[in-house]
Formats: structure tokens, C-alpha cells, sequence
């Protein structure tokens, strides 16, 4: 299967991916975990969300330079990414998956991608730092603001419902409860 | 003497940052060989697509550089002093600047970061006999870290252990960064099960015992795969520690190490 080419913005053509899709992504993306998520739902989005990709991101940042910056746990996020979506984000990207609450949210306007975890070196290595917010949160907190060339990713949840990293925790479970629960 | 442990410290986590262990490149290597779905082979190929590209560029192999983990060897002619101590703390404060690492050390209520991955307790550092002096590392990426658990089982729970060890994966589905490695410590202590379990990471992971293949085949059935999106490899090996307990307790730790097993020997030189 040969992968989507995506830029951001993001616009409708979203809707044409499917969970398990193979897409490159290029443009740019903002960083957030835990701390700035907070700090945005208090004082507002301070970039333009209309198409915007956010990834669930902590990097090594040495000067100017993007040392190393592969993704978080996007669970963490869970409960914190309901405002982002309302406010026209279009992508997420991040490790691991998100939740049942977040895969309802995410139907028809937005989507999921999943990026290898710890490719920290790899992600880098089609980087480029554009600018900074929120610095004040500390190198691992802060927003980073992010140039992309073909970043491989695969789409995780999609705008139609469709979860893989639910679908194989609900396989796992079965195969648990088969060899463990009599 | 402290700025020695502090150089062979330094040393030892630019080399375990940016160069995995051969055993485990081995592990992985193999586990791309196995998967046949295109998601799962694709996320192993990125896997070691970015290791090469570590070792290339002389960058760390993961953002997430962990928080430091020391194990000393300490020599008969070698006196434990705080020395030791001071010695590997300037080591990580070292190469915090050097490698770069990623401040992650934070005071745990007020979320301040230390901004050089020292603090109270940190590093956290374990000592023990041996017969050269050497520093062992072990940066421990939170990732993982978090989905660890550990279970005070009952002495008649003794045929559950394999159940807690995959249940433990069976919750962490994708978020530990799989395919993992697990380090189980059985008995001991409530404190000692979980120290085993991180011990038990530091062995070669390139052979198991009949036991621990049996719990590595059991978790690779649940089907988790690379990154928690399916496939054949949710585990590249379970290794176990064991240690004297209460004839009334069973504690069982599950430490979860990401794919990203590092872990790095510097002897110091005095």
C-alpha cells in the first residue's frame, strides 16, 4: 500500500482516510502534552487552529536545533483534547492510542495518527523548529512550533468511528479471558 | 575519585542513549523478520530505521532520555562514600549538557523541574558488591515506567503469577512503547519485589528460562504488537528475579521496559 501525501492545513480530505491507512505528512505542527494543554484551555489556543495538527510531543531541543523528539502517551491527553477539536484542530498525532470518549469526538472532523514511539531520532531528522509558546513550561511542557517533511504515520482512529488500537485491545482481552478466566 | 565516577557516569549514558545493547537490536531485528501484517513490519522497520539513525547522528535514540538509574559494582578495595554519591549525580548533571539529555526530574507535588535530572533521591542509585568498579545505567523512559505494577499475591496464588505478568500488558495495550521487556521480581519484599523487577531488566535478553519463555509466549498471544496496533511481538523476552520472602506473602513486580532497552557499563578508572 502506498502512503497518503498529506500537508497541513488539514481540510475535508481527511474523511477520506481509514484506520490502518499509511500516510506521510508534511507542513506544520505544534507540540503539547499535560502542562500546555491546560495552560491553552485557560487562556485560549495561542496559534491558528483551523486544520491544525497537534502533536502529542515532549523533544530534546539544544539551541536552535531538534535533537531528538519522537511521540508521548497520547492517553495522558484523554480528557484534554475535546476543546482543541471544537476549535477547528484536525489532527492529532502521538503514541498509543486515546480513548473511547476521544474516538467519539474525533467523528467527522478529525483524525488520529499513530508515530512510531521512541523514533525519536528518526522524527528529527525531518524537522525543523519554527518558533516557541509557552517556554516558560520548560523544554519537555512548552509548545513547540514545527516544520515537517514526510513524517511516516499510520492513521490510528479515523473521522468514521474506526479505532485499530481499540480494535486490538478488544482481540487481546478475548484471547485473556479464553487462557485465563474459568 | 568523584570526578572519576562522574566521567565513567557521563560515559555511560552517552552510550546507552544513542547505541542499544547488540542483544537487543538482535531481538528486534528478529521480531521484524516474524511480523507479517504490513502495520506491524512497518512500525518495526521505523523502529530500526531510527536506531541507525541515533547511532549516525549521535543523537539520543528516544526524546524521553529517561530519569538516571545507577547500579554500582563496588570493589573490596573501594570504600562507599559519599563520594560515590556526589560522583554519579555530577556525572548525570553532566550529561544532561553533553548528550543532550531532556530535564525530566521534577519535586513531584509541585511539578518544579530541577532542570539537570538530579533531585532528592535522583539519581537513584543502587549499590553492590563485585569485583571490578563499574557504573552501570539504566535510563528509564516514563512511558513504561508507568504501566509497571506490583501485587502482594497470597502463597496459595502461586499459579496466578503468569496471569498478573500478562494482565499487566493486557492493560497497557500500546502506551509502554511495545514490544516490550519485562522484568518480573517474585518475593522478597513489597520494595525488593519492585527492585528485582528493575534488576531484572539489566539482564541479556537474548536467552530465557523455560519459565520465562512461557510468560513471554503468554503475553505475545494477547496480539498486542508493535506500538499496540497488532501483530506477533508484544514481548522480545520476560526476564525474572527471584528472592527469599514471608512464608505468608507472594509479591510479584512487573517493571515495563519499553523497546528501547538501554542500559550501558562504563568500568571507572581511578
Amino acid at each position: 500500500m502506498i502512503p497518503v501525501k498529506l500537508s497541513t492545513p488539514l481540510g475535508e480530505e481527511i474523511c477520506d482516510l481509514y484506520a490502518g491507512d499509511r500516510v506521510l505528512l508534511s507542513g506544520t505542527v505544534y507540540t503539547a502534552r499535560d502542562e500546555a494543554h491546560l495552560r491553552m484551555m485557560e487562556e485560549g489556543i495561542p496559534f491558528d487552529p483551523c486544520g491544525a495538527v497537534v502533536y502529542h510531543c515532549g523533544p530534546v531541543i539544544q539551541g536552535e536545533r531538534i535533537v531528538a523528539a519522537g511521540p508521548t502517551t497520547s492517553a495522558r491527553m484523554n480528557a484534554l483534547t475535546g476543546f482543541l477539536l471544537d476549535a477547528g484542530v484536525k489532527g492529532l498525532i502521538g503514541k498509543g492510542g486515546m480513548g473511547k470518549a476521544v474516538v467519539e469526538q474525533l467523528k467527522g472532523r478529525g483524525v488520529y495518527f499513530a508515530f512510531t514511539g521512541g523514533c525519536a531520532a528518526l522524527a528529527s531528522s525531518r524537522m525543523r523548529l519554527k518558533g516557541v509558546y509557552y517556554p516558560d513550561l520548560g523544554m519537555a511542557e512548552a509548545i513547540w512550533e514545527i516544520d515537517l517533511a514526510d513524517l511516516p504515520l499510520v492513521v490510528g482512529i479515523d473521522t468514521h468511528g474506526n479505532d485499530l488500537f481499540g480494535k486490538v485491545e478488544e482481540t487481546a482481552l478475548v484471547s485473556f479471558d479464553r487462557e485465563f478466566t474459568r | 575519585m568523584r570526578a572519576a565516577v562522574a566521567e565513567a557516569t557521563a560515559r555511560a549514558f552517552h552510550e546507552a542513549e544513542k547505541r542499544l545493547p547488540s542483544d537487543v537490536v538482535a531481538a528486534l531485528k528478529r521480531a521484524a523478520g516474524e511480523e507479517t501484517g504490513e502495520i506491524a513490519r512497518g512500525e518495526l522497520e521505523n523502529i530500526l530505521a531510527n536506531i541507525a539513525r541515533a547511532e549516525e547522528l549521535e543523537v539520543p535514540i528516544c526524546q524521553d532520555t529517561g530519569v538516571p538509574v545507577v547500579y554500582i559494582s563496588l570493589p573490596p578495595d573501594v570504600p562507599l562514600s559519599i563520594d560515590l554519591y556526589e560522583g554519579v549525580a555530577d556525572g548525570v548533571r553532566r550529561a544532561t549538557e553533553e548528550v543532550p539529555l531532556r530535564p525530566n526530574v521534577v519535586d513531584p507535588l509541585t511539578r518544579e523541574n530541577t532542570l539537570d535530572n538530579t533531585g532528592p533521591g535522583m539519581p537513584a542509585i543502587h549499590v553492590s558488591p563485585g569485583e571490578r568498579f563499574t557504573i552501570t545505567v539504566l535510563p528509564k523512559g516514563a512511558g513504561a515506567e508507568n504501566m509497571s505494577r506490583i501485587g502482594m499475591l497470597l502463597p496459595s496464588q502461586k499459579d496466578t503469577i503468569p496471569r498478573f505478568v500478562v494482565e499487566t500488558m493486557l492493560v497497557a495495550g500500546g502506551k509502554p512503547c511495545p514490544p516490550v521487556v519485562l522484568g518480573v521480581g517474585i518475593g522478597g519484599t513489597f520494595d525488593g519485589a519492585a527492585a528485582l523487577a528493575k534488576e531484572a531488566l539489566l539482564d541479556p535478553i537474548d536467552c530465557m528460562t523455560p519459565f520465562e519463555q512461557e510468560l513471554c509466549d503468554a503475553v505475545n498471544r494477547l496480539g498486542i504488537g508493535p506500538m499496540g496496533l497488532g501483530g506477533k511481538n508484544t514481548a522480545l523476552a520476560v526476564k525474572v528475579k527471584t528472592a527469599g520472602c514471608h512464608t505468608a506473602s507472594l509479591p510479584v513486580a512487573v517493571n515495563v521496559q519499553c523497546w528501547a532497552c538501554r542500559r550501558a557499563t562504563v568500568e571507572v578508572r581511578l
